[in-house]
């Protein structure tokens, strides 16, 4: 266990001490005893820039399960880094902000802390695992750890409601990613990435591969919140706010954009990768930013806004796949896509997490998210207001903020898509550019709603709780510094390109790199005016007048029939499934055991018969047959008779007598074919049975005593002829099947010598298999002590006899 | 020869039997019936002897033993049944 592995699993062992730290040091906020970990833990992950820019990747493995294949391989490389670097990261911001969100004395703040550190392990689990099995075990954690942050506040119905929803659809998308891996594990043999993405070119044409594609980029696309499985994260949003700025923009919600990334090397010469990231990643972009513009709550926009962006990295991912095509080209136009992705991945954490902080600030100070509630609060907050300014902007895509960087690198690739000329796109392919630009324009708009329609404007102050005023300074930093991030990396963007960008974008190509292809990163403002220049440019336009004319077209949205939304698909789906699940499990568990029986012998029939056709079992062989006396015959014809009584009877007692007919019947059998013992004990036998069956006859009540025949039933009719005839066909079939002979020979052969007896039947019992005449005893007794006990123990009285 | 009688006896037996079943179904009374199947009991009990005769075989003697005590025990626990209305009597309804 190297160093790199206590540092993933530092968190989890944290966690473990914060609840005795909570409880021990209650006049001290617990954030405080976690804010050192990931900010050491930052400055770790930190040191291995130098390593991974030179060498390419550092590994260290720790054996685990080494029999099955599964061991703790830790590896660090340029895509497993920059996760790390923004989890430890923006992790270290977020405990940070919430020392000074979250109340010491009115929170459970050791829960939350436990909480928090198990899914920063399990985030960073997630990253720097190189085995596929470790790595669905930290997904799952992460998946987890995310339904108790979220449920945070569980006497709240609707956090619990979020919680439940973000864990059905998380864990539903996790275990097709587990299906998914072990498909590919199967394949290959292994379950390390790095030895797939080896085989990648050999495993692409079994027919399970496409399977595995699927299946994995549904766990990656529920993670991520992509289109249609986006709608746990705006209910995810009851979170409290540090939650909410960590895993629903920085972190969680990137895990399935890393597995995209991570996995492209060994999907992405399919056509369909191309097509579902990319286009799932388009429509989720646009869907996404579409619905922001109607939110009223911050939280809820920022949430929309994050599924949009989320989206468009996404889209860039699949564009960037199709950089693999077109290997002949020197300057691979495609790799810019997943530049791009990259980068806007890091911007994107950087300005959504500020934003998140900055709406926790406004209904810390305000005690209300809702836009319709807020505004002028600028003259209050002149900070936060900054901060949001910085944010929003650069989320809206617009100069000198780093996300108008990123947003000219997605024109640029979109532009792209339309000289591609694989797999359809050169005719689809238009929908690319087109839909980013409308999506660009709605997030242009609801930028502005976020950022206006909070900090400008009338203030109204009836609607309000409280007086606003400015956030404590222990508030406002972790956002700040993430804002002067968005300037930073937007003055100076190739501070990145060469540390992390590079090393991150060459592991999602890696089999381009392999063929000899290099990143030539250079993010420059100014590219001469470019076709995505003027988009922006268009953006700007038509989202100012759209923000303008709001009130007018808003009607739209509206139109939408709410019967069609996926969030009532989901709630309905879940109505019904249980509804469904209910209805047959009333249908068939009825609870009468007439019914589980005729179950049961269906089952019997049917099981047997499909048997005996199939394998063509049934053989009659009549050479072994003895031959039929007339003392046989006369007996078998009283069983006959003794057995139509007891289903013809009037009365239950001709049927008693009957049954003791039978019994006695069978005894003279047991005389005919020679055996004494049994026909001692069956006539003994019979005669107490037939007595305890009047017994219980005697003490029927006497109101239900209504003396009647059997009904005649169709149905029970025709099983219990099936039954009969099934087990006569096979022990026909069984008779005339011996395959070897008895093993009679020597129980008559040593009955007297080796066991010193001349009753056969008795040594057999008592000495060659006295076993089971013991554990016969047993059973006899527990009957015993069993009638003893229903008989003495009465601890209810019986209400009516 | 001797195997013919037997087979005369055993349905002679048999039909001894089959006229005490009527006699069981019939009735009237119940008495009646608990007599009939004392007396089939013992026709049972012959049945086992004859056959065990034609089977040439003393194993089955128990069994005609068994017979009688059975049918005695039955009997007896029946008549005090129609005499009490109980046949084990319980100390603790007194």
């Amino acid at each position: 266990m190297s160093l790199l592995h206590i540092a993933i699993l530092a968190p989890l062992l944290l966690a473990i001490f914060i609840p005795f730290v909570y409880k021990r040091f209650r006049s001290i906020h617990t954030g405080w005893f976690v804010l050192w970990l990931p900010a050491i833990l930052f400055i770790y992950f930190l040191q291995y820039l130098p390593d991974i820019k030179n060498q390419g990747f550092v590994e260290k493995t720790f054996n685990w399960i080494p029999s099955l294949g599964i061991n703790f391989t830790a590896y660090v490389d340029g895509l497993g880094l920059l996760f790390a670097l923004l989890i430890t990261g923006i992790g270290t911001l977020v405990v940070f902000y919430s020392i000074y969100y979250l109340a010491k004395d009115k929170e459970n703040l050791g829960s939350f802390y436990v909480y928090l550190l198990m899914f920063m392990a399990a985030m960073l689990g997630v990253v720097l695992s190189d085995n596929l099995i470790v790595l669905y075990a930290f997904w799952e954690l992460t998946s987890f750890s995310s339904f108790l942050l979220i449920g945070f506040w569980y006497t709240k119905e609707r956090s619990r409601h979020g919680a439940q929803k973000s864990m059905l659809i998380t864990v539903f998308g996790g275990l097709s990613m587990l299906g998914g891996f072990i498909i590919l594990s199967l394949l290959t043999g292994t379950f390390s990435i790095r030895e797939i993405i080896s085989q990648a070119g050999e495993i692409s044409t079994e027919p399970f591969f496409i399977l595995a594609l699927v299946l994995v980029l549904l766990g990656a696309f529920t993670k991520s919140a992509q289109f249609p499985f986006h709608i746990w994260l705006p209910d995810a949003m009851e979170a409290p706010t540090p939650v909410s700025a960590y895993l629903h923009s920085a972190t969680m919600v990137k895990a399935g954009i890393y597995i995209v990334a991570r996995m492209s090397p060994v999907f992405a010469e399919q056509g369909l990768w191309i097509w579902l990231v990319g286009g799932v990643g388009l429509l989720t972009l646009f869907w996404g930013s579409f619905n922001a513009v109607k939110q009223t709550d911050l939280k809820a926009i920022l949430a929309f806004s994050t599924i949009s962006q989320l989206g468009m990295i996404m889209s860039m991912l699949g564009l960037g796949a199709a950089a693999l095509h077109y290997d002949h080209l020197s300057e691979n136009i495609y790799m810019g896509a997943t530049v791009a992705a990259v980068f806007h991945l890091i911007n994107h954490a950087t300005f959504k997490g500020s934003l998140f902080m900055v709406a926790g600030i406004v209904d810390h100070e305000t005690g209300t998210r809702d836009i319709r509630k807020l505004g002028g609060l600028m003259q209050f907050m002149p900070i936060t207001a900054t901060i949001a300014f910085i944010g929003t902007f650069s989320m809206a895509g617009l100069p000198p903020f780093n996300g108008f960087l990123s947003k000219e690198m997605f024109f640029t690739s979109v532009i792209h898509v339309l000289s591609l000329d694989i797999f359809n796109l050169e005719t689809w392919g238009a929908l690319f550019p087109i839909l980013a630009w409308i999506a660009s324009v709605f997030t242009f708009v609801y930028s502005m709603m976020l950022f206006f329609k909070t900090f400008r404007g009338q203030y109204q102050s009836e609607k309000l709780k409280k007086k606003p005023h400015e956030a404590p300074v222990g508030m406002w930093i972790p956002p700040a510094i993430l804002g002067s991030l968005v300037i930073l990396i937007g003055f100076f963007p190739n501070l990145l390109s060469n540390t992390i960008l590079k090393p991150a974008a060459e592991v999602i190509q890696s089999p381009l790199i392999n063929e000899g292809h290099s990143f030539d990163i250079h993010i420059s403002f100014w590219h001469g005016f470019k076709p995505e220049l003027f988009m922006t440019i268009g953006v700007i336009v038509v989202g100012v007048l759209l923000y303008k004319t709001m009130p007018k077209w808003t009607a739209i949205y509206n139109k939408f029939p709410s019967s069609l939304s996926l969030n009532h698909l989901y709630d309905q789906g879940l109505v019904h499934t249980e509804k469904g699940s209910n209805k047959v499990t009333d249908f068939y568990m009825n609870g009468s055991i007439r019914n589980y029986m005729v179950y049961i012998f269906i089952a019997f029939i049917g099981l047997l018969t499909i048997t005996i056709i199939k394998k063509d079992a049934f053989f009659m062989d009549k050479s072994d047959l003895a031959p039929i006396g007339i003392y046989e015959i006369v007996l078998t014809l009283i069983i006959v008779a003794a057995a139509i009584t007891i289903l013809m009877a009037k009365s239950r007692l001709t049927s008693i007598i009957a049954l003791g007919a039978i019994g006695y019947t069978v005894a003279l059998f047991f005389v005919l074919f020679r055996a004494p013992d049994l026909v001692l004990t069956q006539l003994v036998i019979e005669t107490v049975s037939v007595a305890l069956f009047l017994l219980a006859f005697y003490h029927l009540p006497k109101i239900n005593r209504k003396e009647e025949r059997m009904r005649f039933k169709l149905t029970n009719a025709i099983v219990a002829a099936g039954v009969g005839i099934v087990v006569t066909i096979i022990a026909l079939s069984a008779h005339s099947n011996k395959l070897f002979k008895s093993i009679s020979e020597y129980y008559i052969e040593n009955t007297a010598d080796k066991a010193g007896g001349g009753n056969m039947v008795n040594v057999i019992l008592v000495d060659f298999r006295g076993f089971d005449t013991m554990f016969e005893i047993a059973v006899l007794g527990i009957a015993a002590l069993g009638v003893y006990g229903m008989i003495k123990l009465r601890l209810s009285r019986r209400q009516d006899r | 020869m001797l195997d013919i009688i037997f087979k005369i006896a055993l349905v002679g037996f048999s039909l001894s039997s089959l006229i005490l079943l009527i006699r069981v179904i019939k009735g009237p009374s119940v008495p009646d019936r608990v007599v009939a199947l004392d007396a089939m009991g013992i026709n049972l009990a012959a049945i086992t002897a004859l056959v065990s005769m034609i089977l040439n075989t003393s194993a089955y003697l128990d069994v005609i033993l068994l017979f009688g005590i059975l049918s005695f025990i039955g009997t007896i626990a029946f008549s005090k049944f129609l005499e009490k209305g109980e046949i084990i009597e319980n100390e603790r309804r007194n």
